[in-house]
């Protein structure tokens, strides 16, 4: 059957093994999407920004800093960009938190996304003003160059690919672990089912938004880092991913740990099979399955019924 | 008192000369007015955007230091199209109409290129086209009142005939699923296979993508022996990149079939070398060019691409078809420019009657990193397709043509 597409099966697998690696940067944004959403009740749309900030200061990092402090062979690496630009974009995020998004908490969803959006422009408009629209190159780190040659599939597989599917596999399952079987998650998910009775049991819950709100831009920011090699580090790398992140939030069920990263993977491998069989479609395809989940699931695949 | 009639007579007869000999100066509206209609913030924001603006201003300048032309003030305005027709049309409309504008510059991307190129015509008024790429902005859409300056389809298939010749028949081409896409991918198939190439497959991706990987396998299996890439800007950076991750490059060649300076300086030399490049002008290709790129670098802090080069020549033209016509009357400039050849040295030619500024096109290679002296030092001239046979031939599907 395969032939009558004229692909191999050979060929079959290699585009889904493709298909995942796109997934896995699905799943660790949606991710964080979801934990902001869970918590915090705001639809985050800075976060295709706060990917690219990542990115970008990963960028910085390694071609940038050296020149502005007078050291020219200074340079920040791939590996510690992976933990600083995370923490840094983190820290921004809570500063946001803390000015802004703050005081919407008490206001409809309406506002804490127009403010999340309107931030995603002016942060994107700025690169823009700096780097210019075309970007910059971030190359592969040296431990990570090269790949494998996959004779029987005919497939060169890149290291780095499978280094971004290893990293976020595991970033996503140790956030999962923590929120659903360690104390710490207990808290925030009791906090999202009643923070006022969590608050009156002692537990410092702004604090906990505050942080909650950090880490889940953190997890942008890491997902950003990892991009950067992949593809061209540029202000605009961010919107155009964040839509399709959403659609993703959506099917698996607003504010679903398990649920984001499952759906994030699983519609990669679909995105990859649209790209074998109707290349046309594959920007349509994940919005084709949005809006079916819609009809028979309103409350997405993983989501519960309020 | 006789003698008194007969001096005011004389008088008013002089008056009347004077009035009849400002009547041949005809300038509408006193102003000469040109606006740059282009992409401010977008994909091909680099590539034209605000280095447009920055070349049709030294073109002003470097005509006149006063910015008068016959005794009137020459102005420039911008705006932002957003690479979107219906925003171009009603831009285009507003300026004709209401801020007197005579003439829109730059024009990047084909369908908001096609929608002021309508309105122009509508209104009887001069669009001059730098930046997009469709052959038929010159052909089944061409328009009187239009010039296209830096580029098309057919040009940058063309540039690619040497290297069929050369021995590479077989092609897969990765298309970005948009009419210049298409356009490119039809001008680009026709160059191979009436060099007795084929084309094994081709492969269509959304517009804009960011992951290609997906096709360049697709491209990878089909065994072919070129990849033709028919897509600009971001996506072309992107599949360059990830087919040399995916270790594509090293068998197959990869060929970008639009590529401007500003994509290789973002890509980096380390990823780019070794490419090659088809554009009209390169700002290292002479004293002229190196010298005008000094100047728009010190001003705009990045090298001119195409486009730019264009904005400036289309602009400079224009003003000199003005003064030696003595009106900014439609008719009379775009007969002065379809006639005069022009060297402004930074594109020599002739303009065709459908529009077509017909001149050189070259073929570069990307250098290698220790090849280059620095920052903008990246092209190697490898061949020079002299005018006649860049450019398409005539073809009666312009309107133009008889």
């Amino acid at each position: 059957m395969l032939e009558a597409f004229g692909i191999t099966p050979q060929a079959l697998v290699a585009q889904l093994l493709v298909g995942l690696i796109n997934g896995s940067f699905y799943a660790i944004l949606s991710l964080g999407l979801a934990i902001i959403f869970g918590l915090l009740n705001v639809i985050n749309f800075t976060h295709g920004a706060q990917y690219m900030l990542g990115a970008f200061f990963a960028w910085i990092g390694l071609t940038q800093v050296g020149n502005w402090l007078g050291m020219p062979d200074f340079s920040i690496n791939y590996w510690v960009a992976l933990v600083a630009a995370p923490l840094l974009v983190g820290a921004i995020g809570i500063v946001i938190e803390r000015l802004m998004l703050k005081r919407l908490y008490h206001l409809d969803h309406l506002y804490g996304l127009l403010l999340t959006f309107g931030l995603a422009l002016v942060i994107e408009g700025m690169f823009r003003h700096w780097y210019g629209i075309s970007g910059e190159s971030y190359s592969v780190p040296e431990a990570l160059q090269g790949g494998f040659r996959l004779e029987s599939f005919g497939l060169f597989l890149p290291k780095y690919r499978m280094w971004v599917i290893v990293a976020s596999l595991a970033v996503c399952i140790a956030t999962w672990y923590m929120i659903e079987r360690t104390k710490l998650g207990n808290y925030l998910r009791a906090g999202t089912e009643n923070p006022k009775l969590l608050q009156a049991l002692g537990i410092n819950v702004p604090l906990m938004i505050t942080l909650t709100y950090g880490f889940g831009v953190a997890l942008a920011a890491f997902a950003g880092v990892l991009a950067a090699p992949v593809f061209q580090v540029n202000p605009v790398m961010g919107s155009n991913l964040i839509i399709v992140v959403f659609a993703v939030v959506v099917i698996g069920g607003m504010g679903s740990i398990a649920g984001s990263i499952v759906t994030g993977l699983a519609l990669g491998l679909l995105e990859g099979l649209t790209k074998v069989f109707y290349p046309e479609a594959s920007s349509m395809v994940i919005f084709v399955v949005m809006a079916i989940v819609l009809l028979v699931r309103p409350a997405g695949l993983f989501g519960k019924e309020k | 008192m006789k003698r008194n009639t007969l001096t005011k007579a004389v008088a008013a007869i002089f008056v009347a000369a004077a009035a009849s000999s400002s009547f041949a100066q005809k300038i509408s509206d006193d102003v000469v007015k040109i606006g740059v209609l282009t992409d401010m913030s977008g994909t091909y924001s680099d590539l034209a955007g605000k280095g447009s603006v920055v070349a049709a201003e030294m073109a002003i300048e470097d005509y006149s230091k006063s910015k008068t032309i016959l005794g009137k003030k020459i102005e420039l305005i911008s705006a932002d199209h957003q690479n979107k027709a219906d925003i171009t049309a009603n831009k285009a409309r507003e300026w004709f109409d209401k801020e007197k504008v005579d003439v829109i510059v730059d024009l990047v991307t084909t369908s908001a290129a096609l929608a002021a190129m309508e309105i122009g015509e509508q209104k009887n008024k001069i669009t001059l086209n730098s930046g997009a790429a469709s052959l038929d902005i010159t052909r089944s859409k061409c328009t009187a009142n239009n010039v296209h300056w830096v580029y098309d389809t057919y040009n940058l298939g063309k540039s690619r005939e040497a290297l069929v010749k050369a021995g590479k028949k077989s092609w897969f081409f990765v298309t970005a699923d948009y009419a210049f896409g298409h356009n490119l991918e039809r001008d680009t198939a026709q160059i191979v296979t009436s060099n007795g190439g084929t084309v094994v497959g081709s492969v269509r991706h959304p517009f804009p993508g960011s992951d290609f990987s997906s096709f360049l396998l697709k491209a990878q299996s089909s065994g072919a022996q070129v990849i033709g890439l028919a897509n600009a800007g971001q996506d072309t950076i992107n599949s360059v990149k990830q087919a040399a991750e995916f270790g594509i490059s090293q068998k197959q060649t990869i060929v970008p079939l639009l590529t401007f300076i500003t994509d290789v300086h973002s890509l980096g030399l380390k990823a780019a070398q070794g490419l090659s490049v088809a554009e009209s002008f390169y700002w290292d290709l002479n004293d002229k060019t190196r010298a005008w790129s000094k100047r728009f670098y010190d001003k705009h802090k990045r090298m001119p691409s195409m486009v730019h080069a264009g904005v400036y020549s289309s602009v400079m033209n224009y003003l000199k078809a003005i003064e030696s016509t003595k009106t900014d009357d439609t008719k009379a400039v775009m007969d002065k420019l379809k006639s005069t050849p022009i060297d402004d040295g930074l594109f020599k030619g002739n303009i065709q009657v459908n529009g077509k500024f017909s001149h050189d096109f070259y073929v570069f290679e990307v250098k290698k990193p220790n090849e280059s002296k620095g920052p903008w030092d990246y092209y190697k001239l490898v061949a020079t397709i002299p005018a006649a046979e860049a450019s398409a031939p005539l073809d009666k599907s312009c309107k133009l043509v008889k």
